[in-house]
């Protein structure tokens, strides 16, 4: 990728953040209530990408190959434990991340 | 802008900013280390924190700008990943009101820690509420730029092997999984996008498979809003009063 092609990418990115944040200003800022069809949705599709996204973080895990998923499956776990456990971010973060490197680079290696 | 906000604020501000200082400079440092692996240096790091200014998004473009995917490409998994600001945006219509020319920022700011504090937060007595808001959204934005800055300055430093840092990003959804998990009652919303991206991710494969999994999680959803829609008579957020 050339340094022009990063930089328009960088710029569609930007803007693209910048609309999905500015969206329900430019349409509901006027005082009247947004459809109940949209409040609707609002309440309900966050989970469901959220969870669409996982698996899209997981995309390239080969199900036959026990060095690819078995480090992921072992971080995915301490990851959630830790943060029903703990409830906090940082820690459930970085503690997956950095026993989930351990894996990759060590264990699993 | 910055001359517009008043040093109580900011003094009233920072106390409030604490986890976010913590969990930015990492969270950075993590984004930080990432991009300069893949060859972008602290210039761009710092000038992406500058103007996209969302975590996981920022986390997604280390892995698109890596493998020069398409401008489509990039405008579609961003507005994926950044779907959920459009649900911040609807609770904050009344917070925001009345900040003039600071509200485009805090419209451009509003990533989920961001919100999470602004939702969360009173201004303390004899501290203006807007400045106060404007003080925690600027604050934030720093923290992040700086840790970012610095995860790429040591990458080019220290020689790491930081080989699955990327779990990073998987760990962030989860953690926020795991949150609105506890928060919904109904959890078919959930069941349903994780089981409609594993049904297109086997049918169509991992370049193709998020399109058509957010069209038919949305159908879904529409379809079945009778039984799914607890609140029917929910109104939007910021039922709070609007300052003097």
């Amino acid at each position: 990728m050339t340094a022009g092609q990063a930089v328009a990418a960088i710029a569609v990115m930007a803007a693209v953040t910048f609309l999905t944040r500015a969206i329900p200003f430019l349409l509901f800022d006027r005082g009247e209530q947004p459809p109940k069809l949209i409040l609707y949705l609002g309440r309900v599709l966050p989970p469901a990408v959220i969870a669409m996204l996982i698996i899209y973080c997981l995309r390239n895990v080969q199900v036959t190959e026990v060095t690819s998923w078995a480090p992921q499956l072992i971080a995915m776990a301490a990851v959630v434990l830790l943060h029903v456990w703990k409830k906090n971010n940082l820690l459930s973060i970085f503690g997956g991340t950095i026993l989930y490197m351990v894996l990759v680079q060590a264990v699993f290696a | 802008m910055v001359s517009r906000m008043d040093r109580k604020a900011l003094a009233a501000a920072f106390p409030a900013t604490m986890p976010v200082l913590a969990g930015y400079l990492s969270i950075g440092i993590a984004f930080g280390l990432m991009l300069q692996r893949i060859g972008f240096n602290f210039i761009w790091a710092f000038f992406m924190s500058v103007f996209i200014y969302a975590g996981s998004c920022q986390y997604m473009a280390v892995g698109l700008l890596a493998s020069s995917a398409t401008l489509t490409t990039v405008a579609l998994m961003t507005f994926l990943i950044n779907f959920r600001h459009l649900v911040y945006g609807l609770s904050m219509l009344e917070k925001f009101r009345g900040m003039g020319a600071r509200k485009l920022y805090m419209i451009f700011s509003l990533t989920d820690e961001t919100y999470a504090l602004l939702s969360a937060v009173q201004a303390p007595v004899g501290v203006n509420a807007k400045n106060f808001y404007f003080a925690i959204a600027l604050l934030d934005q720093c923290y992040w730029i700086v840790g970012a800055v610095i995860g790429a300055v040591a990458g080019a430093l220290i020689p790491l092997d930081i080989t699955g840092i990327d779990f990073a990003m998987t760990a962030l959804f989860l953690v926020i999984a795991v949150d609105q998990w506890k928060a919904c009652k109904k959890h078919i919303p959930a069941i349903l996008g994780a089981a409609a991206a594993v049904l297109f991710l086997v049918l169509v494969g991992a370049e193709q498979f998020l399109l058509p999994s957010l069209a038919v999680i949305v159908l879904v959803l529409v379809l079945t809003r009778t039984f799914l829609d607890e609140h029917p008579e929910e109104q939007a957020g910021g039922q709070e009063e609007r300052e003097a």
